[in-house]
């Protein structure tokens, strides 16, 4: 589905990303883990084109497609979704217009029908429901006045509307009580199929408690350098990331 | 030497246009208003048109307004037009009385007043004075106070305006659409509307004034709107200009208020070559609540200055102001607010913010908060910002699939949504936003 090859980015002239590789098929879930300023949030915004940062190495293919030539919003028509660690206040426009139109543009892009009112009613009840959300939250402007955890929910009740093949989660558990984790779980395990793919960028193993991955990556200074599976995860926990960082270097793995 | 040549011929122009006008005014001659006629004209003589050497007017040259010399619209000329001609000028969604006035002049055809309680005025400032001029006359107070060479210029020439006026306890049940539909396509017109809305103890209403060209030519509309809110009272009174860009546009607005009073102004600009607001509010009493309400909107050329002051002169008073603007091309911005706590208004609540988004590298503004604060126990702040259209939001509405310009729509809307959320009218606020989408050409959200 994705493939990262020596990928290297960086902002405002920092190097964050040092030749990064990883390869995504469909129906795995990937776990990122690392400590701050790994690089973790600057992959998911590179991989969604945040024009924020500047890339200067790699290739990434996306179903075949060269992901670094699109704009942003062709990212999101070929089906990439990024989960914002900061999800942004669009105070004015509603949760509903907001989501339509994205919808709508996106099938556009396909060349298929607009969603027509009644289906798009239907979707709106049925993935809320999934995540416990009131009709007052789906109305009101995008995230506005929202507290963290509600925010949180919004991009995943976003994703399970806009149900894309590749969903980026960025931190999506900064800030969440266990209740709010539980929840944004379950959205997300409702959202994973054998068609599609998760990428969870965490600091947390906590999140992975409820989100299990098929695979958990260490990033460290830009690059991965230990990949395993979900046993890795409760390993870092329980002996820091000092464990894989220090002297583990040279054992760098992919 | 050569602007104040130029400044110099346009007073004379229009003091040595008054003879004429006068005689032409007929009916209208007779009442108590023109003494204060033929003082404003004297007055037009001393004052002069203010230059950018007048800190008041620094950032706004009106020597290209000066340049024409526009006719002022006699009362005599009469253009006659069609509901259906007027129609899409109208603010709708909404019930309403209406006002229509065309280069300033009230037209009874096109207006329509029905089922107003009894005691309240809602008429044209014309037809009371030939008709009943003591209607008015009783308030010659709050409208007797030329300060400036627009005041009287106005005061000099007008034939018309809107009154509104309830007496206490009283509500008027729907609010007052004022159309001002301006230009000549014959001449260049100077049009004056004066306007008066005097709101009496515990009484309400709720005013929507309407500037809309009506003719391709030039023209140049000066209005003069003097406000009394009584104790208790509320007064509710958005302005919506849209006039041409080949058009002026100057208004003040003077504003009084009793004990307890609520004023709230809405002053939503899209059209106009040069525009020009003044909004004055005197706090006289204690417990007085006043809202100023902004949004600009400009491109190409335009230039849009607003200057408002609030005067707190007693204490325990609430001022709220919020101004934004967005601008595009090399539209040029001007925002002055000035508000004066003076010695005795302690307990005084002051807020006031002034927003602008610059949409192009060529728009520009300019921005002054002034505050005076003479008392020592009061809460006060202000802020400036200019920027651009937030880069977080855009990748962010981008990320969903949503294209740029579409993206830009979205962030416009959001970032007018405050001011625009305060407007009260459901059907005049969704309107409000269709003409922000529209002025600006771009995608409609």
């Amino acid at each position: 589905m994705i493939k990262i090859k020596d990928l290297k980015a960086e902002i405002e002239g920092k190097q964050i990303l040092n030749g990064l590789n990883l390869e995504v098929n469909p129906g795995e879930v990937h776990a990122i883990m690392g400590p701050n300023g790994s690089g973790k949030s600057t992959l998911a915004n590179v991989l969604a084109g945040n024009e924020g940062y500047e890339v200067t190495g790699g290739n990434v293919t996306f179903f075949g497609k060269d992901l670094l030539e699109m704009a942003p919003e062709d990212r999101a028509r070929e089906g990439l979704f990024l989960a914002f660690q900061y999800p942004i206040e669009i105070p004015g426009v509603s949760n509903s217009t907001f989501l339509k139109t994205a919808i709508n543009e996106i099938r556009k892009y396909k060349g298929e029908p607009e969603i027509t009112a009644k289906e798009f009613l239907q979707l709106m009840r049925e993935k809320s429901e999934i995540l416990g959300m009131t009709d007052s939250l789906i109305n009101r402007s995008v995230n506005t006045g929202f507290s963290g955890g509600e925010k949180k929910r919004n991009e995943i009740f976003q994703l399970l509307m806009m149900n894309p093949k590749l969903a980026l989660l960025d931190e999506t558990d900064s800030g969440l009580d266990i209740d709010a984790l539980k929840i944004v779980s379950k959205g997300v395990n409702e959202f994973r199929s054998n068609d599609n793919a998760v990428i969870v960028v965490t600091h947390y193993q906590r999140l992975l408690n409820y989100i299990v991955p098929d695979f958990v990556h260490v990033l460290y200074k830009g690059r991965i350098i230990k990949s395993g599976t979900k046993e890795l995860a409760l390993e870092l926990e329980e002996k820091g990331y000092d464990w894989v960082t220090n002297g583990e270097l040279q054992e760098t793995a992919v | 030497m050569a602007i104040n040549k130029e400044f110099e011929s346009a007073k004379n122009w229009y003091i040595n246009n008054y003879k004429e006008f006068s005689a032409g005014l007929n009916g209208l001659s007779k009442s108590f208003f023109t003494p204060l006629r033929e003082n404003a004209i004297k007055d037009l003589g001393k004052l002069g048109f203010p230059t950018t050497k007048n800190e008041e007017w620094r950032y706004t040259n009106i020597s290209p307004l000066l340049k024409n010399n526009f006719i002022p619209a006699a009362a005599s000329r009469e253009i006659s037009l069609h509901f259906e001609d007027i129609k899409n000028k109208l603010f709708t969604g909404f019930e309403h009385h209406l006002l229509v006035f065309i280069n300033g002049i009230f037209s009874e055809e096109l207006s329509s007043v029905s089922n107003i309680p009894s005691g309240v005025i809602v008429d044209s400032f014309g037809k009371l004075l030939r008709n009943n001029p003591e209607v008015i006359e009783k308030y010659i107070d709050n409208f007797n106070n030329v300060q400036t060479a627009f005041d009287a210029l106005n005061t000099a020439y007008t034939t018309d305006g809107l009154v509104v006026i309830v007496p206490d306890g009283k509500v008027i049940d729907k609010p007052v659409q004022a159309l001002y539909l301006n230009g000549d396509d014959e001449n260049n017109v100077l049009i004056s509307p004066r306007n008066l809305v005097i709101v009496g103890k515990n009484s309400h209403a709720s005013v929507v004034t309407v500037y809309e060209p009506g003719a391709e030519q030039k023209y140049f509309t000066n209005i003069t709107t003097n406000i009394f809110v009584d104790e208790n009272g509320n007064l509710d009174l958005y302005k919506i200009q849209n006039e041409s860009e080949d058009s002026y546009h100057i208004e003040k607005v003077d504003a009084v208020q009793n004990k307890q009073s609520v004023f709230s102004h809405y002053n939503i600009l899209f059209g106009g070559g040069l525009v020009r607001n003044d909004i004055n509010t005197a706090m006289n009493d204690e417990f007085i609540e006043t809202n100023y309400y902004g949004l600009y909107l400009g491109n190409n050329k335009q230039h849009i200055d607003n200057h408002t002051f609030v005067d707190h002169a007693m204490p325990n008073c609430v001022s709220n102001e919020l101004y934004k603007g967005i601008l595009d091309d090399k539209a040029h911005g001007v925002f002055n607010g000035k508000i004066m706590v003076r010695k005795d208004a302690q307990k005084t609540n002051a807020y006031q913010s002034n927003k602008t988004v610059l949409l192009s590298k060529e728009a520009t503004i300019d921005t002054k908060p002034q505050l005076e604060i003479f008392a020592d126990d009061v809460k006060c702040s202000h802020g400036a910002t200019i920027g651009h259209l937030d880069d977080e939001a855009y990748f962010y509405i981008r990320s969903r699939g949503i294209p740029a310009e579409l993206a830009k729509s979205i962030l416009i809307r959001a970032f007018a949504n405050d001011v625009v959320e305060k407007i009260k009218i459901d059907g005049l606020k969704e309107q409000i936003n269709h003409l922000i989408f529209e002025h600006l050409h771009r995608i409609e959200i």
